[in-house]
């Protein structure tokens, strides 16, 4: 649910990245709080745990500049990738306004792609959102793992199992290293802010 | 759950209502938010110097009340209504106002909670109408 404050000219978006455990949500997050200015983001909120899993969420709140004399601040958040944790990661995507689905490479998560995608779908539609309606974008992560011998898999295996339906633009990243992670970024935000904005007729961007 | 739009107006009306009834009676902050974490009024901590990290304060806020209302439906709750902390010299309490909002109140121990409890439930109906009415 996007908050837009006339008053201050912002617009405030919340995007949730999502996917099973252990994807690298938040290592997307502690890039991008890494290498972004410590003008344009905030504090990063992450609630401790116990070992490297998130519990509930993380938070990165970003300031991205100005469109149509509004300033755009996005929201970044992760859930908890492991099936037990249903509960917490719908409460999460509560006023979710897009999407990115980060998914594992190793073949042996294959199953978990495709699982945690489903359950996206059905948390959404307990908020009475379609994620075919909304702006999603793909990251297939770890592709460094490709070159080593640990068995992966390709992108267009990817492709066949989590974007039939969807068809939305995908980024092969390593967010160790910060390969693809800005360009999901820039992705993700542009086709939020557009969402948002075409639903308010502010403009189009 | 549909999208806020915030006006100047409104905002100085809310704004208003919660210097009145919480800030002038020795609150010192509070924070109106929507359930998803965004805030719609910051009001108190200015004039204090006090520095609170208010996008945090509001994801965490949105969060607990999130979890706690799961909790109410655990024991056969519809939801709780009211959520309070108490510290040793600050003190925090979370109140609902309609179904989409959440009205944070910060105050130390110079301020009752019962004071708190009923000038927050006043300003519910008033708030609620301003931003969802």
């Amino acid at each position: 649910m996007a908050l837009i404050d006339l008053s201050k000219k912002e617009v405030h978006c919340k995007v949730v990245f999502y996917g099973p455990g252990r994807c690298g949500k938040t290592t997307n997050l502690l890039y991008i709080h890494k290498a972004m200015d410590e003008k344009d983001r905030g504090k990063m909120l992450t609630i401790d745990t116990k070992g490297d899993r998130t519990l509930f969420f993380d938070l990165l709140p970003l300031n991205l500049g100005k469109i149509s004399g509004f300033d755009i601040r996005i929201q970044l958040y992760t859930v908890p990738g492991q099936v037990m944790y249903e509960a917490t990661r719908r409460l999460v995507l509560k006023g979710v306004d897009g999407l990115v689905y980060v998914a594992d490479p190793l073949k042996v998560r294959q199953e978990r792609n495709i699982e945690g995608l489903e359950d996206l779908r059905r948390n959404l539609e307990k908020h009475n959102l379609d994620m075919l309606k909304m702006p999603v974008v793909l990251q297939y992560n770890k592709r460094d793992l490709c070159d080593t011998p640990v068995p992966t898999l390709t992108v267009a295996e990817l492709e066949h199992d989590l974007n039939q339906e969807l068809k939305t633009s995908y980024y092969e990243a390593v967010a160790t290293t910060g390969i693809g992670v800005f360009e999901t970024l820039t992705e993700i935000t542009k086709k939020t802010v557009r969402y948002v904005a075409e639903k308010h007729l502010l403009t189009r961007v | 759950m549909a999208d806020f739009v915030i006006t100047a107006q409104s905002q100085e009306k809310a704004g208003n209502l919660i210097v009145n009834a919480l800030i002038k009676a020795g609150v010192k902050t509070a924070l109106l938010i929507d359930s998803a974490g965004n805030v719609l009024a910051n009001c108190g901590h200015e004039q204090q110097q006090i520095d609170i990290d208010a996008i945090s304060l509001a994801a965490l806020a949105a969060a607990s009340l999130a979890a706690t209302s799961q909790i109410a439906k655990l024991i056969g709750e519809d939801d709780f209504s009211l959520l309070f902390h108490k510290g040793k010299s600050g003190n925090i309490h979370f109140g609902r106002v309609g179904d989409e909002l959440i009205l944070i109140t910060i105050f130390g121990d110079d301020v009752s909670l019962g004071l708190i409890r009923c000038r927050v439930a006043e300003l519910a109906d008033s708030l609620h109408n301003i931003f969802e009415g």
